[in-house]
């Protein structure tokens, strides 16, 4: 893998840190801990290289961005390896070397909760085959059968001999075996490593500020860029009089990045920015100079009762049902836009020559983002790459690489010379792929006895592949609008049978470009059914337990969660005085969640969340104590979204443009979360994601509960006080 | 030329005065330990000591710190992790994506040296960073256990 580029990072880096900072726990410096890096130890295959000091190199190409996805690959690489855990350290191969190999490290997205249940199996079998090499080396070494000699922690003994060989001295010998093929994986029964509530291998470098995030990249002799992107949606940049400006301390350049976007560089961040924000710019309004919040409601509210709509889920006759239903309930609900507002703000370092595009930045695709970078460099792919930096947040945001680009665009300005590029939070708050804008009706059938025979659940609203993706659509039917409302399949499945079924949308697309925010379109399908669900029930006279289970016959996975928390929260016995409770469960991502919430309304009509029981069976359990620190930090994600936050639209722009306007839940409004992880070891099941689905619905039927009032539209505000 | 003591160090930087504190600690300084997350005083990512007191660096100006004021980073918390937050932080494994931990741990870190015995509420008070993973809970209690209150 050594090559010309590879050479000369490695030369400049080398006067920032220490020879050997790269192989040290925590001070991780991508691309130095590659193997050409790595002096002339030999890699076992992709996933594993076994430096003669026994050091466990573990590749890794999905990336962490907070939800403990590296350590977790690392775990279930570890545990087939049999490696000495203490030992083990990370890389990140970059998707240059990746090309270059075919592909050897598979898909390097990391999202939609398939950090590792999507790439389990290679990771492993990458593992157990270096293991299987390291054995047979040891016993050509000996003269014995591999039939005597067995691993543990890092070490090939020989039963019969009591003789012992570390992997370090093994590692080259084994290097030059031929893989064996098929070797079989471990019943996760057995796991040792895997499975285990391990500590982070990354906390450490994030207690003491030596982490590096994209943000923090140096180099030699970096100049640091500011933008001012158009804040009209589909309008552009019409002028701007850099003559104001080109004079101030430290101010470099000022460039036309393309129709949308200008930016000065300057040989600080804040001279940049300081500059910038002095700079004289006009604006072309573009097509949508008057759009308001307001007019897009309007869209979808028209939806919501038009003809023509894309079918996700229908079974029997939902609209004959609901004509002669004993009691027919309806609810319409609503979901605004949301920003993802990761705590580090977009940015990227780029190198650009006529030869070659460098990009040090955070990505959850560095495939991808390799893609936008050589395209803007006007340059072959084979001539640049992407060296994966750690993420302050990604929540979906860093699928999208619109702020490469730009950084490319911007390097090329300066040829040769280093230029990083960083969104103030202002451009990264306006310029964001926010979650869709969906509204929803729900119409439910109940016969005399109060069953459900009957439910239409119309969607109007936003597609997000229409927009980011148009290849994904079916006909123009988004599939992914359905998320966790599907009849069948292994990703979110619908988790309640009902004879009469219809689950439809009516695709409106406002201008405002939507993204994958994290739990995504399950976010507001959960919301909406769930608390439709409580309606009925509460229509039917019936208690919200009870008249789910009646209808989860068939479901017993979604069933078991929902259980797991009603037993834990004792559901059976009343709560406290003053205290009421909201239940929700949804399949998304291949996991199933449910949560119960308790909460109090006081006289000032002010919310307090006691307490949430959530349960998660993610299949398999990698790491429970990290799969609790998820179910944890979801109900802050997901109670931001469900409590406060709202991205508004007037005059053809975004509103909010920081924490101020758009807060954020804090520790004083954070609920204690218990949290139950309830693997069954019969699949492979996401856990970053899934139980965002339930933080809302579950508090807001406990609000209804409470108040007697029920909040049909996201956030909860001051709702309850104008009510 | 301004002076600042930053870590224990007297160091010059030459920047214009109204440079917020937290650029200059980046930029000027080199640290990058401390984050830039609002710009508004809103989040918290920013947060360091002045003459121990929890400040907010990305909204006060470089001119308005003295000479012989101790600034202190994350970086100059403790040489080797040994600060008792340092230590529970890493006891309970609380960081996910990490970028805001350095504002929480020197805001949990300077509310034990006025409060050594938070109540609850304290803590709420105290730690009004944004952590947009949600390690909330976790950081409570990671104070508590620096504090030796009983979790």
């Amino acid at each position: 893998m050594s090559n010309a580029f590879e050479t000369n990072r490695r030369s400049f880096l080398a006067g920032t840190v220490a020879s050997t900072a790269g192989f040290t726990l925590g001070f991780h410096i991508p691309g130095i801990d590659s193997a050409a890096a790595q002096g002339q130890t030999p890699e076992l295959n992709a996933w594993v290289v076994v430096k003669p000091d026994d050091t466990v190199v573990i590749r890794v190409a999905r990336v962490e961005m907070g939800q403990g996805t590296l350590t977790g690959l690392a775990q279930l690489v570890a545990e087939e390896l049999e490696c000495d855990w203490k030992k083990v350290t990370t890389d990140y191969p970059t998707p240059g070397e990746n090309l270059k190999r075919n592909r050897v490290w598979g898909n390097y997205q990391t999202a939609g909760s398939r950090g590792i249940r999507d790439s389990q199996d290679y990771v492993r079998k990458g593992g157990a085959t270096a293991r299987a090499m390291l054995i047979q080396a040891a016993a050509n070494q000996w003269g014995v059968p591999v039939s005597e000699c067995y691993t543990w922690k890092g070490v090939v003994r020989h039963r019969p001999t009591n003789r012992e060989l570390r992997y370090g001295q093994l590692a080259e010998a084994a290097a030059k075996l031929t893989p064996p093929a098929d070797v079989p994986l471990k019943d996760p029964k057995n796991w040792t490593i895997a499975g285990k509530s391990l500590p982070r291998l990354d906390t450490k470098s994030k207690l003491d500020g030596s982490q590096i995030y994209s943000i923090d990249h140096k180099m030699p002799g970096m100049m640091l860029a500011a933008v001012k992107i158009c804040p009209y949606f589909d309008g552009k940049l019409k002028s701007y009089d850099a003559s104001k400006i080109t004079s101030m301390k430290g101010v470099k350049k000022v460039v036309k990045v393309d129709d949308t976007t200008v930016a000065v560089i300057a040989d600080t961040w804040w001279r940049a920015k300081s500059a910038i924000d002095q700079m004289p710019i006009e604006w072309d309004k573009g097509p949508h100079a008057k759009l308001s919040s307001d007019d897009v409601t309007k869209m979808l509210v028209e939806g919501l009762s038009a003809d023509q709509a894309f079918i996700g889920n229908q079974a029997g006759d939902a609209k004959t049902a609901l004509a002669s239903a004993a009691k027919v309930v309806e609810a319409t609900y609503a979901v605004p836009h949301q920003h993802h507002a990761t705590m580090e703000p977009m940015n990227a370092t780029v190198v650009w020559t006529p030869e070659k595009c460098e990009v040090w930045t955070a990505t959850q695709n560095a495939e991808s983002a390799l893609a936008t970078a050589a395209t803007a460099a006007g340059l072959p792919i084979e001539k640049c790459d992407v060296y994966r930096l750690n993420l302050g947040g990604g929540f979906g945001r860093r699928t999208a690489h619109d702020f490469v680009r730009q950084a490319v665009l911007i390097a090329k300005e300066m040829p040769g010379v280093p230029v990083k590029m960083i969104w103030s939070r202002e451009e990264d708050m306006t310029h964001g792929y926010y979650h869709p804008v969906t509204m929803a009706k729900l119409r439910g059938a109940l016969d005399k006895d109060g069953n459900l025979v009957g439910l239409h659940m119309r969607i109007s609203g936003q597609s997000i592949l229409s927009t980011i993706n148009p290849a994904g659509l079916q006909n123009g039917r988004d599939p992914a609008t359905f998320q966790g409302l599907n009849p069948s399949g292994t990703e979110g499945v619908f988790g309640y049978g009902v004879p009469n079924l219809l689950i439809d949308h009516a695709m409106r697309n406002p201008p405002v470009r939507p993204g994958f925010w994290r739990g995504v379109n399950n976010n507001q399908n959960a919301f909406y059914l769930e608390s439709f669900i409580d309606e009925l029930a509460a229509a039917a006279g019936q208690d919200p337990l009870e008249f789910r289970r009646k209808m989860m016959k068939n479901h017993p996975k979604h069933l078991a969660v929902l259980n797991a928390v009603a037993d834990r929260v004792g559901w059976s016995k009343p709560p406290a005085p003053g205290i009421y409770r909201g239940l929700a469960q949804h399949m998304g991502y291949g996991s199933y969640v449910a949560a119960c919430a308790e909460v109090s309304v006081n006289a000032k009509k002010e919310v307090t969340i006691h307490r949430i029981v959530a349960a998660t069976n993610c299949g398999h359990a990698v790491n429970p104590q990290q799969i609790a620190a998820q179910i944890e930090g979801s109900f802050a994600y997901g109670l931001t979204a469900g409590l406060l936050g709202e991205i508004t639209v007037k005059d053809g722009r975004i509103v909010e443009e920081n924490f101020d306007t758009y807060p954020i839940l804090k520790m004083d409004q954070m609920p204690a979360v218990e949290s139950i992880v309830i693997p069954t070891n019969d699949f492979w099941g996401g856990v970053g994601e899934p139980t965002i689905f339930v933080a809302t619905p579950a508090v807001f039927n406990a609000i209804a509960a409470a108040t007697g009032k029920r909040i049909r539209k996201l956030p909860l505000g001051d709702q309850l006080a104008k009510a | 030329m301004i002076r600042l003591t930053i870590n224990g160090t007297v160091r010059e930087v030459d920047v214009e005065p109204d440079t917020p504190l937290l650029w200059v600690i980046r930029e000027q300084i080199g640290l990058t330990g401390t984050k830039y997350g609002c710009g508004v005083a809103a989040c918290g990512a920013c947060t360091v000591h002045i003459d121990g007191q929890p400040v907010r660096s990305c909204s006060l100006p470089v001119s308005e710190v003295k000479a012989n004021q101790k600034i202190t980073t994350i970086e100059g918390l403790s040489p080797d992790l040994t600060h008792p937050i340092q230590k529970a932080w890493l006891e309970l494994d609380v960081p996910q994506c990490g970028y805001c931990q350095s504002g929480q741990i020197m805001a949990a870190a300077a509310l034990l040296k006025e409060k050594p015995k938070p109540t609850d509420a304290e803590i709420a008070e105290a730690m009004s960073n944004i952590c947009r993973c949600g390690t909330y809970n976790r950081i409570k209690a990671a104070i508590k256990r620096a504090a030796g209150i009983p979790a």
